[in-house]
C-alpha cells in the first residue's frame, strides 16, 4: 500500500484518488491549511525520501531531572525502534544526573548528548525551565547540529511509527483529553492578567506540552517567546494554570503552526482507553504514580 | 408560515419547540439580512474593534470536506472551498506585507483577452494585497489601460512572439526563468503563471501561495493514472510511464516562490531543449514537462480544479463549490491564427 521500489528505478506507490477523501471520520487540514497528521494521511515511503534526500537530521530533546531519569532507558530503546528511522538523530537528554543515564544500544547515524542541568525545586518549575534551555542550546548547539527539533516529555515510550511526517517549520500536538471539546472548556490560562491568557471565545486547539517542535529557527522563537512571557508573569505575580503548556498555547494561537499532529502522537491508553478515530497509538504515557516520582 | 406551523401540530412539547426554533430562524435570517454582520463574514471570522480575529473553532472529529481529497500522500494541502478560512489566511499573508507577481503571456491575437483578464483580476485577484501584473506581450501598444485597486500595478515587458502556440507556450518557460533573476526575486515574493484567455468568476486569494504549487486539470480529476496524458515516450525527457504520477496539472496556472519558480522553469526549459536537440516534442509541450517536473519535485500545495475550470466542457458538476478561473470561450482556429 505504501510503496515499492523497483530495481534502481523509482518509487511505485497506488495512486492518490481525488474524489475519496483519506480520512472521513476527522478533520486532516487546519482552517491556515496546516495538515493535521493522522494515519491514513500520509504515505512513509514518498516522505522518507523527500526528507533522506536532504539527509535531514534531527534532534529530540527530553528533560529528566532527579528522578525521571528512571524513564530513561524505555524511552531511548522505543526510540530506537520507531522514533524517525533510518534517519539522523541526535538525542539530547538534558539531566542533573549525567551517571545516571543508560547506555542503550544505537542504529547507525544515531547518537546520544548528555547535558548537565540543574534542576528546578517544583515540577512545574521543572516544566517551565525546559523553554529557558532549549531557547539557551538552539543558538549554543542544535542550530549547527540538527536541521529540527522535537521537544518530548520524558515520561512516555512510542509504541508505533513517529517519523518525518511530524516535520515542518512549527509544529504541536493535539492533547489527547481535549480533541473533542469546545473551546471555552479548553483549560486555557483565562485571567486577564497573564501573558498566557485566551478568552473563551478564541483558541483553535489546546496543544500539549509534551511534544512540540520544527525548525530550529522556529523553536528558537517559540522557547524565547514562552520564557519571556513567564518571566513578565513571574515578575507581576502570577503563575499560569498549566505552566509552560499555557504559554505555548497562547504562542500557537498568534503563531499558526504549520502542522498539527493529532492525539496519535500524545496518548493515554491507561486514561483513555483505545477510540475507534485512533488507528495507531504511537507516542504513549508510561504509567507512573505521581506523588512518588515528583517527590524529591 | 402557517400551513408549516398546523403540520407540526400533534407532538404537543415538540410542537411548541418547533414554534420558537423556527421564529428564531426567521429572526436571524431577518437580522442578517438588515446590515447584521453577513453570514459570510460570520462564517469566516469578525474583527472586534481593535482586537482579535474572531472565528468559530474548528471541530477536529469534523472533516471539512467528505467528497474530496484535501491532503496529497506527501501531506501538501489540496486546495477546495471549505478548507480554509479566507480571514486568518489573508490576515498571516498581510502581516508579512506579501507581493504577488501574476504573469500573463498575451502574443499576437491574444491581446484580445487581457482586458476581461485584467478587469476580473481586479475583482478577484488577491484583493488586498499587493500585485504585480507581468505581461508578457509583442504588442505592448495593445495592451489596455484597466482602473487598478491600491498597491497594484500593471508592468508590460516586450517579447518576440515564437511562430507557432506551440512554441509560445514553451516560450513562456524560458522568459520566466529570465525574468525570475532579472526582476521578480527583487520585486515579488510570490510568482502566479497563468494562461491569459481566461476570466476570474470568484476568490483567488493567498490560500494558493505556498513555495510551490500546481493545479488539477480538470478533464482528469477523476482520471485513472494510465489515462493521463503525460508523455509516453521513452526518447523524451518528460517521459513518465504508466505506473507512475500523483496527479495530471494542468500547465495554463502554476507558481510558488520565485526561487522555486525559478527552478521549475530552468528545469523545464532544459528538458525541452534536450528534446529539441533529440527531436522530438512532448505530446502537450510546456505542460508535459511541467507534469515530469512535479513528479520529481512535489509540489506544496496543489489546486483543485476549482482554480481552472471550463463550463462549455465541463459544465458545474456537485463536487464544484465554486467555478473561480474559467476559461473565455474562444475561436481554436481564429485565434490562433497570426
Amino acid at each position: 500500500m505504501q510503496g515499492i521500489r523497483k530495481a534502481g528505478a523509482e518509487l511505485l506507490y497506488p495512486q492518490p484518488k481525488v474524489l475519496t477523501p483519506s480520512r472521513n471520520d476527522v478533520l486532516v487540514l487546519t482552517p491556515w491549511l496546516a495538515p493535521i497528521v493522522w494515519e491514513g494521511t500520509f504515505n512513509t515511503d514518498i516522505l522518507n525520501e523527500q526528507f533522506r534526500l536532504r539527509n535531514t537530521t534531527i534532534g529530540l530533546t527530553v528533560f529528566a531531572i532527579r528522578k525521571y531519569v528512571v524513564f530513561l532507558e524505555l524511552f531511548l530503546q522505543t526510540a530506537e525502534k520507531h522514533f524517525m528511522v533510518g534517519h539522523r538523530v541526535t538525542y539530547y537528554v538534558f539531566t542533573d544526573r549525567p551517571a545516571a543515564v543508560p547506555r542503550v544500544p544505537l542504529g547507525e547515524g544515531r547518537r546520544v548528548v548528555v547535558l548537565e542541568v540543574l534542576g528546578g525545586p517544583r515540577w512545574q518549575d521543572v516544566s517551565m525551565q525546559r523553554m529557558v534551555v532549549i531557547s539557551r542550546f538552539c543558538k549554543q548547539r542544535f542550530l549547527r547540529e540538527v536541521d529540527y527539533l522535537v521537544c518530548a516529555d520524558v515520561d512516555m515510550k512510542f509504541r508505533d511509527h513517529v517519523g518525518v511526517e511530524i516535520l515542518s517549520p512549527l509544529f504541536g500536538t493535539l492533547h489527547p483529553s481535549f480533541y473533542g471539546a469546545a473551546r471555552k472548556d479548553f483549560t486555557y490560562e483565562r485571567r486577564p492578567r497573564s501573558q498566557a491568557h485566551i478568552p473563551r471565545d478564541q483558541g483553535d486547539f489546546y496543544y500539549m506540552g509534551a511534544l512540540f517542535g520544527g525548525s530550529v529557527a522556529e523553536v528558537h522563537r517559540l522557547t524565547s517567546a514562552c520564557h519571556q512571557a513567564m518571566a513578565i508573569d513571574q515578575a507581576n505575580g502570577i503563575e499560569a494554570v498549566w505552566h509552560d503548556e499555557s504559554h505555548l498555547n497562547r504562542y500557537l494561537l498568534d503563531h499558526k503552526p504549520t502542522k498539527v499532529l493529532s492525539p496519535e502522537y500524545l496518548w493515554d491508553q491507561q486514561l483513555l482507553g483505545w477510540p475507534r478515530v485512533m488507528k495507531k497509538l504511537r507516542f504513549v504515557a508510561v504509567p507512573k504514580n505521581h506523588q512518588d516520582i515528583r517527590a524529591t
